[in-house]
Parts: structure tokens; sequence; C-alpha cells
């Protein structure tokens, strides 16, 4: 009887202890967005919004300071965009060429393959930028500086293609072969099939890879903060030296920036302006995901 | 779909012309998928021809130096397998109890729903964020310092949602059998999940907890962002130490103009990627050898 008790409690308290080691992980969220509203309200209290958010000058480290942040933001959509441009093509046809055309022996080496590019840490992609590819790419260009938004976005697009064809691969095979005979059997080619029936048939699964994409980018770190410079300009010229946000992050880090100053702050501002824009993109592709998601039985 | 078929309908064209675009779109196809083979086969080229030569038993055992070639690697090769194993102590717990609750209690109530919704979301938070929470929380609120446990707290939080996602996964592959012939045999719900599905997922478990280690081996920026050092000359001997990493040691040698220490920047890399094979190598052996013992 008692020793029945003695169970009975102890499998009360387990339940208790996974249950709170689960909520903990709601805690992280609220942890984040605490640390990042606390010292954004610090820094607003000083600098007005509007300059923060429409003001085209950031120098916060120099002795004349301002504290716009549009030069980080325009720098992290060119590097970003410049991934893109090379990211969601070159997924994408790899893509539709392993669910659509390899043989399956093909591709069960080649997935596994590029997957190992997406565990590559990024400060080697950050070395390969810097060092291969913008020697390389100043053999072709003339005009383009050691540091670049260029080189860093396009090492970055590689980085990110395996995340686009992997995932939209998964959705592209996830369309029954029924649709594929289908269009076969109206005499289409393998192209027509694939463009025009199995592509908008996934579309869900693989727009939501192409925003998760984006995500990706915009958060990335180390290969724009080693290769694209830390010169917070506001150009769209792919040649010179640019900063994105994360690399702001980084910048001020390495620096001996003392905390409750208005340098120090700043970096959680900029945190704060990534975190919501990663946040917003995720959920939209979240939305896309199951929005749109098709069910075949 | 009827819309999408009607479509190729109106195409234009002679058939030789169609199967040449078809012809064309799968060179296309093929050429793409080159790209990325192509790009870490440069990849591996590049860091081995720069860095190969610099490998050395003195490079691995001598701490980083102002001059390049006697400078090593010592010190964030400690500081990286400490930062880990402290990482691993304090999230492995964690997210292990956090995917057993989830998937083996986890009602369907709003609150179930609330913290899976979460754990996706914080996999999709970039590094850095991580990196700036873990400086305002553990290195001033709590008094952390730039320490080891700083650092190894941060990468945690990190690890975390990747780690209650690898092990429900795990857990979700135990056929429901096994907890049902438990319960008939009269045992209670904890003793059947520590006795029969913790043993019969293990192998999945470990692997995915290696394998989200092994991310947090070659992470870079939030470390950097809680103020980890890029110089650090001393191996660190206690969690209140401050420390360097492998990636971090890469990153101070990367931004260094001099071809020298791009040189030690490669064998450093090369010394990164060895780990990572060991842990990846030791995840596949250990999943195989742990199978053919439980089936």
């Amino acid at each position: 009887m008692t020793r029945r008790r003695v169970r009975r409690i102890v499998e009360f308290v387990i339940e208790r202890v996974l249950f709170l080691s689960a909520t903990g992980s709601i805690l992280i969220t609220a942890g984040i967005i605490l640390v990042l509203l606390f010292e954004t309200a610090a820094f607003l209290s000083e600098v007005p919004i509007a300059e923060f958010l429409f003001g085209t000058v950031w120098t916060p480290l120099f002795f004349d300071k301002h504290f716009g942040v549009l030069p980080l933001v325009t720098g992290t959509l060119l590097a970003s965009g410049i991934a893109m441009l090379v990211a969601l093509p070159a997924g994408l046809m790899t893509a539709i060429y392993l669910s659509e055309y390899a043989p399956s022996s093909v591709r069960r080496t080649v997935k596994p393959v590029l997957e190992l590019l997406a565990g590559v840490p990024t400060v080697v992609y950050g070395y390969f930028a810097l060092l291969f590819v913008t020697p390389l790419l100043q053999s072709v260009l003339p005009g383009l500086a050691g540091f670049n938004a260029l080189s860093p976005g396009i090492v970055m697009g590689i980085m990110i293609l395996p995340l686009v064809s992997s995932l939209s691969e998964d959705a592209l095979r996830s369309v029954p072969n029924g649709l594929r005979e289908g269009a076969y059997a109206l005499g289409a080619t393998r192209m027509e099939a694939a463009l025009r029936v199995v592509l908008p048939a996934a579309f869900s699964g693989v727009s939501a890879a192409c925003v998760l994409a984006v995500s990706r980018a915009i958060g990335e770190t180390m290969i724009v903060a080693i290769a694209a410079g830390q010169q917070p300009r506001l150009t769209l010229d792919p040649r010179v030296p640019v900063e994105t946000m994360t690399a702001y992050i980084v910048q001020v880090s390495l620096g001996d920036t003392p905390g409750g100053t208005i340098e120090y702050r700043t970096i959680f501002a900029v945190g704060m302006l990534l975190f919501i824009s990663t946040f917003v993109l995720n959920l939209f592709s979240n939305w896309l995901r199951e929005r749109f998601r098709e069910e075949y039985a | 779909m009827t819309r999408a078929v009607a479509g190729t309908v109106g195409t234009i064209g002679t058939t030789r012309a169609r199967y040449a675009r078809d012809w064309l779109f799968t060179s296309f196809g093929l050429l793409s998928t080159l790209l990325g083979l192509v790009a870490l086969g440069a990849l591996l080229y590049d860091v081995v021809s720069d860095g190969a030569g610099r490998l050395s038993w003195q490079f691995m055992t001598s701490y980083t130096s102002r001059r390049a070639a006697d400078a090593g690697i010592y010190a964030a090769l400690v500081g990286s397998l400490f930062v880990i194993a402290l990482t691993a102590a304090i999230a492995v717990p964690l997210g292990v109890a956090a995917a057993v609750h989830l998937e083996e209690y986890g009602g369907r109530g709003r609150l179930s729903r609330l913290i899976e919704i979460n754990i996706a979301n914080l996999a999709g938070v970039p590094s850095i964020i991580y990196g700036l929470l873990g400086l305002g929380l553990f290195v001033r609120a709590m008094g952390m310092g730039q320490s080891v446990l700083a650092g190894s707290s941060t990468l945690a939080l990190l690890v975390l949602p990747v780690v209650i996602l690898s092990t429900r996964e795990a857990l979700r592959a135990v056929p429901n059998s096994l907890r049902e012939g438990s319960y008939a045999l009269g045992a209670t719900k904890w003793q059947t999940i520590w006795n029969q599905v913790l043993p019969a997922a293990f192998p999945g478990i470990l692997t995915g907890l290696i394998l989200s280690l092994s991310r947090a081996i070659g992470e870079t920026a939030p470390l950097v962002t809680i103020g980890a050092l890029t110089y650090v000359p001393f191996a660190p001997d206690s969690i209140w130490s401050p420390f360097t990493v492998l990636p971090i040691q890469v990153f101070a040698w990367v931004s260094r103009p001099q071809a020298s220490f791009a040189e030690n920047a490669a064998a450093g890399i090369l010394v990164l990627i060895g780990l990572l094979l060991v842990m990846n190598a030791t995840a596949i052996a250990l999943r195989d050898r742990l199978q053919r013992h439980t089936r």
C-alpha cells in the first residue's frame, strides 16, 4: 500500500520536472525578447526612433555620432540579395534535377554530399570568400575592392543552396506520381511536367523553403564579417566594402565596449531589428507551408 | 490542378523545339547540381593546399603567438573541447527531459501546442541573437563574465531546440507495442519510459545529440558576441576561466593581413574539420553498434 503511494508521488514529481524542462524553452524566447527590449528601450530614450530607422549615416563609434541604421540595412539586403540570386535558381534547379530527372542512385549519393555544405562551419566559408573567391573575382572584375559584398554574397548563396535544394526536393517528391503520369499521358515533356504540374503542386513547400533561405541569409554573420568589410555605407554597389547588421554586432563585440554606454546599446537595437525581421520571415514561411498545403490521398 | 495542366495545351512550338528545350533544361539542372559539388571541392582543396604545410605537432601543442610561425592551436583546441563538454552537460539533460515530456506526456492542450510552435521558431533564430541573449543575461546580469561557463550556457540555449527536435524524432520511432507490453506487465508510465522507451530510442537520441553538438562546435558569432577573447595564450583550467575556441582563433588569424597568418587559419580550419569528422564518425559508429545490440 505505502509502496504504491511512494511510487505515485515519484511519478508525479518526475512528470513535474519534465514539464518544467519543456516550459524552459518558452523562457528562452522570453529571455531573448526581454534582453533586447530592455536595452533597445534604453537606446531609444537617447536616440529618436525616426532618426534610428530613417537616418542615412551610421557612425556610433566615431566622435561625431550618427545613428541612422539604413546603411546597415542596405548592406544586409545587398549581401542577402546576391546570395538569393545564387541560392534560389541553383537550389531549385538542383531540386528539380534530383527529384524529376536523376536516377535514384545519383540522388542517394548527391543529396548527403550537398548536405555536407550545410555542415561546414561558417567561419570556413568566410576564409573561402576572402582568400579564394575574392582574388578569383578580382581577376575578372578589376574594380573589385578587397572587401566587397559580391564575394561573401556568392559564398553565402552556396552555403544556403543545400537548404533550398533539400527542402524543395522533399516538397517535389511528395507530389504523387499520378500527376506526373497524367501530364506525360497528355504528351508533356519532362520539363513541361516539372514546371507546369509538379512545381505548382509543390508550391507551398518550395516557397516556404525560399522564404526560410532569405531569413537564413539575413542572420548569417561570419561570412560577411570576414569578407564584406566593416564600413557602413548607403550603396547598392556590390564592388565596394559594406557592413551588415550582423557584422556590426561582431565589430562592436570585438572591441572593448563597456556595458551601459550608447555604443553598447546600439548592438541590441540592431539585434532587435534583426530578430524582428527573421522572426517575421520564419512565421511567413510557416504560414506558406500551412496555408497552401495540398493534401493528396 | 486542372488549371496547371490546361496551361500545357497552350504551348506553342514544334515537338522538336519542345524536346530541345527539355534537353537544355536538363543540362541546366545538371550544371546547378554540379555547382554545389564543385564549390565543396574547391573549398576543401583551397583549405588543404593552404594549411596542410603548416600542420605539425608543434602547431597542435603551442599557444598562439604574435609571430605566425610560432603560433599554435593548443589553447583553442582545449577551449573548444571544454566548452562543448560543458554545453553537453547543460543542454542534454534539459533537452531530453523536455522532449520526453512533449512526446510521452504531452497533452493536446494549448500549452503543449504553444511550446511546440515556440521550439520550431527558436530553431530559426539567428545564432548571433543567442549571443546577445548570453551577453545580456549570463555575462552582465548574472555576472559570469567572459568565462567558459557563460560561453557554454549560451551555446546550450542555442542547441536546445535542435536537441529537443531530434530526441522527439527518436522517441517517435519507438513502436507503441513496446509501451503497451510494459503497461500490460503492470509498469507505471515512468518505469515504462525509463526501462523500455529510452533504451530503445538511445541510438537515435545519441546520434541527434552528437550532430547538434557538432553544430555548436563550429559556432563563432554567439561566442564573439559574449566577448570571448581572440588572443588567449593559456588553456582554460576552470569554468570561470577566459577562453577561446577553434573557430574564433581561425577568425582572429583570418582578420590579419599577413599571408603567414592566413596559413595558420587554414591549418586551424583543418583541425576544426578533423574534429567534426571524428564526432560524426563516432555518431555513426555508435549508432550501428548499439542498434545491433538492441535488436
